[in-house]
């Protein structure tokens, strides 16, 4: 494996650099379930972003300690309770909300955690996914849900509705969002809820935490 | 914070060109102010036997202290003069290796405590000057390391890099970073624990009363005598060789094999495989290791509890650290186990510090951090050359 820095990463996941530019220079990030680093990786050498990871996976840990990045190897679902409120400027939670068994708990953890947390999820509510459910009588996949039933870590499934829904449900303000098609061309999260829970494969919110803590991270 | 005198020694080290550079020197330490250790004792005119390796750069910023475990000494990466074999670290010291000689300057001193030219209890107390045998302090890891400041002041070190190793070691870098956090920029404690568990004091216990019981010890002034206890300190490194070795690894060894027969004796000879290795490894530990120096040894393990100084809250012993850190266990380790730097990790998370963490996976046991462990060196390297960068080592060369 390559010593990594941007510069020699090919291009990285659409939703992935979407979640970058979300991200102010320099400030502290916190990358759960980062894989083998390629934000993080993005994020230190072209931000300037003390950047930080936890990664289940033992292959993606030393891939992203070897290339100098700051990761640990542990679980998101145990781990998070260690870090003292509000220790990051950002937190990333990508495409992994739905395999937790407590994705409701996990979020409340990035928000305290950090003055902001990312999240991106698979749209289950995905017309294609309809469609599949509706006609053919079976389990949804597609690109963002490449998994069969029996063999899928996706235990958590939701829209992008409910995702809003549970948000409202905590006091969590949608500061900006972003929805993804098919072909990966991106599109504000905007107002119509509907439009974007039908067309949308998957979504990128950038989240804040409404109440006395609102507004103290600006 | 620096001594005086420190220059002289430094630039003499410094004086040889060769492109892996060592040397071995003794220094007394603790003239002008003398070593409070944690016991209560002042500790002074000690000495300190320490090897370089490398060449320290203009900056003074590309110094590495390797720690060395419970029978480790300062050879890390040169001949052992009592049993001429390659050091320790041979495997992990040198040019283009992970702790590169082209790069850093690494530095590692026998311990306080020690028997290979640091005080200890087989050297002459400069008071009496007698040898100290039992008179000499229980130290603690904290000692030790204060003794290395005191060395590093000497060497005219005022920053390292990195301070790193591995068991005894790990819990040297630790206190390295808990006791002076201004003065490691990076800390690298490996197959290590934070404090000592009750079966890690349990086997210590163990090899301290087969010394103990041993006649030849005669109450610990056994030098006194002319004599040694052999027996009694083969049987303790016996016993801790076990568990530096994991199930696994030792099925793998030997099984059941027997030892140069094919028929079990219906004795008491070294009929396995398993027990001639064994004996092999008592024996041959007691040509270079003295049996007072490993009973203090294992004592400043047992009292090693960090948490326990810090109101029992291990993250204490962080708070505010600006200390990068790269945690690594071993799969097989059942001595250090991965939990026990997982404990580590939380603590370092519940003050946000800069920290690595990896398990590797490896057969080897707790002795993996000596072995040929690719992905463990691979890691390592890794996480150094991050980094060098954030403190701006000049990359490659040591220009």
């Amino acid at each position: 494996m390559n010593v990594t820095t941007s510069a020699v990463r090919t291009a990285m996941r659409i939703d992935l650099q979407l979640i970058a530019d979300m991200i102010e220079p320099a400030s502290r990030v916190l990358d759960v379930g980062c894989g083998d680093g390629a934000l993080l990786d993005y994020l230190v050498n072209l931000k300037g972003v003390d950047g930080r990871g936890i990664e289940l996976g033992s292959d993606g840990v030393n891939a992203c300690v070897s290339a100098g990045l700051s990761v640990i190897q542990g679980d998101a679902e145990t781990d998070l309770f260690d870090y003292p409120d509000g220790a990051f400027d950002y937190v990333v939670l990508s495409q992994t909300l739905q395999a937790m068994r407590a994705p409701k708990t996990t979020l409340e953890q990035l928000m305290r955690i950090g003055r902001r947390a990312i999240v991106s999820i698979p749209n289950f509510a995905y017309w294609p996914h309809r469609w599949r459910l509706l006609v053919d009588g079976q389990m949804p996949m597609s690109t963002a849900l490449p998994y069969r039933w029996f063999e899928t870590p996706n235990i958590h499934l939701c829209s992008i509705r409910d995702f809003v829904a549970l948000c409202d449900a905590l006091d969590i303000a949608i500061e900006c969002g972003h929805v993804l098609d098919r072909r990966g061309a991106s599109r504000p999260l905007g107002r119509w809820l509907m439009r974007a829970n039908l067309f949308g494969q998957q979504a990128v919110v950038l989240l804040r935490q409404n109440g006395e803590r609102a507004g103290a991270g600006t | 914070m620096k001594e005086p005198g420190g220059a002289a020694a430094s630039a003499a080290v410094e004086a040889s060109e060769a492109a892996f550079e060592t040397t071995a020197r003794r220094v007394i330490l603790g003239h002008e102010r003398s070593l409070r250790l944690d016991c209560g004792i002042g500790l002074r005119d000690f000495p300190l036997a320490y090897q370089t390796y490398g060449r320290l750069n203009a900056e003074r910023s590309n110094a590495i202290l390797v720690c060395h475990a419970l029978t480790g000494d300062q050879y890390a990466a040169s001949l052992h003069p009592r049993t001429g074999k390659s050091g320790w670290w041979d495997i992990m010291i040198g040019p283009g290796k992970p702790l590169d000689t082209e790069r850093y300057f690494i530095v590692c001193s026998n311990v306080l405590g020690g028997c290979m030219g640091s005080a200890g209890p087989s050297e002459i107390d400069p008071a009496t000057g007698e040898l100290w045998s039992l008179s000499f302090p229980v130290i603690t890891i904290a000692d030790m390391v204060r003794a290395q400041a005191m060395l590093l002041d000497h060497l005219g070190i005022d920053q390292l890099f990195a301070v790193i190793g591995g068991s005894m070691g790990g819990m040297q870098v630790l206190e390295w970073a808990s006791l002076f956090p201004e003065r490691v920029f990076a800390a690298i404690p490996v197959a290590t624990a934070a404090h000592h568990s009750a079966q890690n004091i349990a086997f210590h216990e163990v090899g301290r009363q087969a010394i103990m019981a041993d006649p030849d010890w005669m109450g610990g002034e056994y030098w006194r005598h002319g004599r040694r206890p052999h027996r009694g300190l083969a049987v303790a490194r016996m016993a801790a060789h076990i568990t530096y070795l994991s199930e696994g690894k030792l099925h793998q060894k030997f099984g059941r094999r027997l030892q140069d027969r094919t028929v079990v004796t219906y004795g008491f000879d070294a009929d396995f495989q398993v027990e001639s290795y064994l004996r092999h490894q008592g024996i041959s530990f007691v040509e270079r290791f003295d049996a007072n120096a490993y009973l203090y040894i294992t004592r400043a393990m047992d009292y090693f509890d960090m948490a326990a100084r810090h109101g029992g809250v291990l993250a204490n012993a962080f708070r505010d650290t600006p200390v990068r850190f790269c945690v690594l266990s071993f799969t097989s380790d059942w001595l250090y186990p991965t939990a026990q730097s997982r404990r580590i990790v939380h603590a370092l998370n519940a003050v946000a510090a800069n920290v690595s963490f990896a398990e590797i996976v490896s057969d080897a046991g707790h002795d993996a951090f000596l072995v040929d462990e690719p992905e463990f060196h691979r890691v390592l390297r890794g996480f150094l050359t991050g980094a060098a960068q954030h403190r701006g080592l000049p990359m490659g060369g040591r220009k």
